[in-house]
C-alpha cells in the first residue's frame, strides 16, 4: 500500500474518500454499496493481496481465488442436514446468504499439502535447502464468526502470536505464522443459521465481536431497493483500507437492521451441544454408544477434512529418479486412518470405535487441557458432510443422557 | 504494502540455534557406527555445522535418513560429552533399517532435542532404581551416566535389567563394568536362557520384588515395552514405592516431535512434548484405557 501516512497519527487523518463527518477509527461502522464492495476487491488486488472468497462450484459454495465482485455467488442459500447439503435459491441479488460449505480457510493457512523442504545429495552427505518459499498475502472475503474462532484455535496449535507464553518445548510453525500474519480478514456476519449450526453452544455468535480478530466485518443488507453492506473496522489495517473506499455514515436504522438479523440467526440454530460435554466424555470413555457409532461410522475421515480446527498432518519423503534430490511434503492426515497411530507391533487404535472416540474426545474434551478451549466451534460441517449423517451433537446428547 | 500487511517478526524457537524452522533437520556426520546386538546398533554423530546438541537425559531426536524418512530415537550417550551425539537403535522397519545401513562418513539429519527429561533433582538423598527391558536400557543410559557422575548425591543405585535371551543383553560389557564398581547394584535377568548363561532367568519384575532399595525412599525410572512397564510399576508399588515417584518413558507414533502433527496424542497429552517421560500418577488413568 503506497499512501504515505503512518499507522498511528490520528491527528492528521485526511478526509477519507467518501467521508461524511468524523474520521474512521477501529470500531467505526459505515455503510457501503455494491460499488464500494467492488472497489474493495479491486483495491485489495492492487495493493498486492490475493483475494479468496466464495464461489459456487459443483453444487456447493467453496472458497477460491476471486478477481472481482462478479466471481461472488449471487442469490444462493443452502439447505443443510446430517449428510445433506443443497444449494437453493436465496434472496435475489444477495452475496452472503449461504452458510459455511465444505471448504474452510484452513486450506490457505495450513495447506492440504505443502513442501517443508528439499534436500540434495552432496558427496557422502546432503544439504537441506532452507530457502523459504514465498508466502502469499491472502485477503479472505466472507469469513464467518465461527471461522474466526476456528482460526484462533489453530493459532494456538501452530504458535501464532505465542510471544506471551513461549516456554521450553513450545514451537511455532513458520509457514502457518507467515501466512496467518499476512492474511487480511474480511468477515461477514451470518443473516441466518442452518440446521447443522450450533455456534452459540460453543461460545460463539453468528455476528462477530470486535475482539475476534478481523480487519473489516460486513453485514449484508440484502437487496430491497438498494444492496448495502454495513462495514465495521476491526484493525488498523482495515482502517487504512476503508479510508480509500467510498462509504456513507451509519444510521440507527442500519444498526437496528443488523441487530435484528443477529437475533434471527441466533434463534435459528439447528443444533446444540451440552455445555458440560467436556466432563461427560471424560467419565464415559467406556460407554456402549462408542460401539453403536462405530457400527455406522465409515472411518472415511470426511469430518476431519472439513473441520476448520483439525490440524493433524503426516509427512512424505519423495526422491527423484536418480536419488540425488529429495523433498519432504506435509499433508493433512486424520486420526480416522488406522496407520495414524501405528507403532512397531501394530496400531494403537485399530478399531473404528477407538478412532471415533479419539476424534470426539479430542475435539470436545482433551482440547481444553491442551489449548484452553474446546476444539469445536459449532460450524456443523462434520454433520453436513458425513456421508452417513453422524451428528456430533446427537452422539454427545446420547452419551450425556445415558452415561455416567 | 508494508503498512497494510505488517508481519509479527518476533518468533521464538528453542530447537536449533540460528535456524528458524523446527521442521528442518541439521546434517550430522556419522563418525562411528557399531553393532550392539544382532538387530541393534549405535552410532556417534558430530554436527556438520559445529553446533553440538545439548540434551538432558530422557530426551529424543528425530533422526532422518536422506530420501527415506525420519524416526524418533532417544539419546543414549553421555549428556556431559558434547563432542559426539550417541544414539542406539533397534532395526525394526523402514527407517531404522536405513539408519543401520549408513556407513561412517555419511550424513544423518537430526532435529531435536525434544521432550521431557528424567528429573534427577528429586532423587537426591534417595535410592535410585532404573528398571529397563530390552532396548529400553538405551534411553535410560544417559541418566545412569549422570547419576554415576554425581554418585554422592544418591544413596543406593540399582539397575534392574531384563532381556529376552543372553544374546539380547544390550551394553553387556558396560553392565559388567558398572557391576564391578560395587557402589551400584546391577541385576540382569533373561526371559529364556541359552548357551552357558549362569545368571537369572525370569521377568524383570522379579528383580524389583527382591531389589535392595528402601521403597519409602526410592525414585524409580522405567523404560521398556508398555506392558512390561505396567508390571514394573505394579511391583514397585507393591513394595511401597509411591506412584508419584515412579517415572516411565512412553512411545507413540511421531511425525513432527514438536506438537504439530497430532500423531503422538494420548488422552490430553502430546507424548512428544508432554512426554516421553511422565510421572506415573499423572497418567495412571490414561494407561487403564484400552486403545486411548
Ligand atoms: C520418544 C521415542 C523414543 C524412542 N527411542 C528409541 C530408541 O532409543 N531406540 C530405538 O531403537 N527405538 C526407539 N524408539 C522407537 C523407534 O522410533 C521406532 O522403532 C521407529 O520409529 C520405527 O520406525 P521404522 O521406520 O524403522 O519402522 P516402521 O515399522 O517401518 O515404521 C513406520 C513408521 O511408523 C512409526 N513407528 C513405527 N514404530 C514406532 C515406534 N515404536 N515408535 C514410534 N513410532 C513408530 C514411525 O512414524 C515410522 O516412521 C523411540 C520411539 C519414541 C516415540
Ligand atoms: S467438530 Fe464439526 S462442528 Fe465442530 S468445528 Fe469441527 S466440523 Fe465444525
Ligand atoms: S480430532 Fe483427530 S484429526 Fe482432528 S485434530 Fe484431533 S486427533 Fe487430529
Ligand atoms: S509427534 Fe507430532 S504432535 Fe507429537
Amino acid at each position: 500500500m503506497t499512501h504515505a501516512h503512518g499507522s498511528t497519527g490520528s491527528s492528521h487523518a485526511k478526509a477519507p474518500a467518501g467521508a461524511k463527518g468524523s474520521p474512521i477509527a477501529i470500531g467505526t461502522k459505515v455503510v457501503m454499496d455494491e460499488a464500494g464492495l467492488a472497489s474493495l476487491i479491486t483495491l485489495l488486488t492492487k495493493v498486492g493481496y490475493q483475494p479468496i472468497g466464495p464461489k459456487a462450484r459443483d453444487g456447493a459454495i467453496v472458497y477460491e481465488e476471486i478477481e472481482s465482485l462478479s466471481d461472488l455467488p449471487v442469490g444462493f442459500a443452502d439447505e443443510q442436514e446430517g449428510g445433506k447439503y443443497r444449494l437453493v435459491a436465496g434472496t435475489k441479488g444477495s452475496f452472503f446468504e449461504y452458510l459455511v460449505g465444505p471448504t474452510s480457510w484452513k486450506r490457505y493457512l495450513f495447506p492440504p499439502t505443502h513442501k517443508l523442504w528439499g534436500a540434495e545429495q552432496k558427496g557422502n552427505g546432503f544439504e537441506i535447502d532452507k530457502a523459504k518459499a514465498d508466502v502469499p498475502a491472502y485477503a479472505f472475503i466472507g469469513v464467518r464468526s465461527c471461522e474466526l474462532n476456528a482460526m484462533k484455535i489453530q493459532d494456538k496449535v501452530f504458535g501464532f502470536g505465542r510471544e506471551d507464553n513461549n516456554g521450553a518445548g513450545i514451537f511455532s510453525d513458520p509457514n502457518y505464522v507467515a501466512r496467518r500474519s499476512k492474511a487480511l480478514i474480511i468477515a461477514v456476519n451470518c443473516s441466518r443459521a442452518g440446521k447443522t449450526c450450533f455456534c452459540t453452544s460453543m461460545g460463539g455468535d453468528p455476528h462477530v465481536k470486535e475482539d475476534q480478530g478481523f480487519d473489516l466485518a460486513l453485514t449484508e443488507f440484502a437487496p430491497q431497493q438498494t444492496h448495502e453492506f454495513m462495514v465495521e473496522v476491526g484493525s488498523e489495517r482495515g482502517r487504512l483500507i476503508l479510508e480509500l473506499l467510498p462509504y456513507r455514515a451509519v444510521t440507527s436504522h442500519d444498526t437496528d437492521r443488523a441487530a435484528s438479523q443477529a437475533r434471527k440467526a441466533r434463534s435459528e440454530m439447528g443444533r446444540k451441544m451440552p455445555p458440560d460435554i467436556k466432563d461427560v466424555l471424560k467419565r464415559n470413555l467406556d460407554h456402549k454408544r462408542w460401539d453403536d457409532v462405530a457400527s455406522r461410522c465409515l472411518s472415511c475421515a470426511n469430518c476431519t477434512m472439513v473441520c476448520p480446527t483439525c490440524f493433524c498432518s503426516t509427512v512424505q519423503d519423495s526422491t527423484n529418479l536418480t536419488g540425488e534430490k529429495t523433498e519432504r511434503t506435509r499433508s493433512w492426515d486424520s486420526c480416522f486412518s488406522v496407520d495414524f497411530s501405528y507403532i512397531h507391533g501394530g496400531a494403537i487404535r485399530p478399531e473404528t470405535k477407538s478412532r471415533y472416540r479419539q476424534w470426539m474426545t479430542h475435539k470436545l474434551s482433551n482440547w481444553h487441557e491442551q489449548y484452553g478451549s474446546s476444539g469445536c466451534v459449532g460450524c456443523g460441517r462434520c454433520i453436513t458432510w458425513c456421508p452417513v449423517g453422524i451428528d456430533i451433537t446427537e452422539e454427545a446428547r446420547v452419551i450425556k443422557t445415558t452415561g455416567k | 504494502m508494508t503498512e497494510a500487511a505488517p508481519t509479527k517478526k518476533k518468533h521464538h524457537c528453542t530447537c536449533h540455534s540460528g535456524d528458524a524452522s523446527p521442521m528442518h533437520p541439521r546434517p550430522f556426520k556419522v563418525v562411528k557406527i557399531w553393532k550392539e546386538l544382532s538387530d541393534t546398533f549405535s552410532m556417534s554423530l558430530v554436527p556438520e555445522d559445529g553446533q553440538p546438541i545439548v540434551f538432558a537425559p530422557g530426551q529424543f531426536n528425530m533422526l532422518y535418513v536422506f530420501g527415506v524418512g525420519e524416526v524418533p530415537i532417544s539419546v543414549s550417550g553421555d549428556p556431559t560429552d558434547l563432542s559426539t551425539l550417541v544414539h542406539t537403535t533397534r532395526a525394526v522397519g523402514n527407517v531404522s533399517r536405513a539408519l543401520d545401513a549408513l556407513k561412517e562418513g555419511m550424513s544423518v539429519g537430526v532435529r531435536g532435542p525434544f521432550g521431557t527429561v528424567w528429573p534427577l533433582d528429586i532423587a537426591e538423598g534417595k535410592d535410585l532404581v532404573f528398571v529397563a527391558g530390552g532396548i529400553g536400557l538405551a534411553p535410560l543410559r544417559p541418566v545412569i551416566y549422570q547419576a554415576m557422575a554425581y554418585r554422592h548425591k544418591y544413596r543406593n543405585l540399582a539397575i534392574l535389567y531384563g532381556a529376552r535371551t543372553p544374546e539380547d543383553i544390550l551394553f553387556d560389557k558396560e553392565l559388567l563394568r558398572w557391576k564391578a564398581r560395587f557402589d551400584i547394584d546391577v541385576q540382569v535377568t533373561v526371559d529364556r536362557s541359552t548357551g552357558d548363561w549362569a545368571g537369572r532367568v525370569g521377568l524383570v519384575t522379579k528383580l524389583v520384588e527382591c531389589g535392595g532399595f528402601d521403597p519409602a525412599n526410592t525414585v524409580a525410572y522405567t523404560c521398556g515395552p508398555e506392558v512390561m512397564m505396567l508390571h514394573v510399576v505394579d511391583s514397585l508399588h507393591k513394595r511401597g514405592v509411591p506412584h508419584d515417584r515412579i517415572y516411565l518413558s512412553m512411545e507413540r507414533n511421531m511425525k513432527c516431535g514438536v506438537g504439530f502433527c497430532g500423531h503422538c496424542q494420548w488422552g490430553t497429552s502430546f507424548v512428544c512434548r508432554d512426554g516421553p517421560v511422565f510421572r506415573f500418577d499423572t497418567i495412571a488413568d490414561d494407561l487403564k484405557v484400552r486403545e486411548l
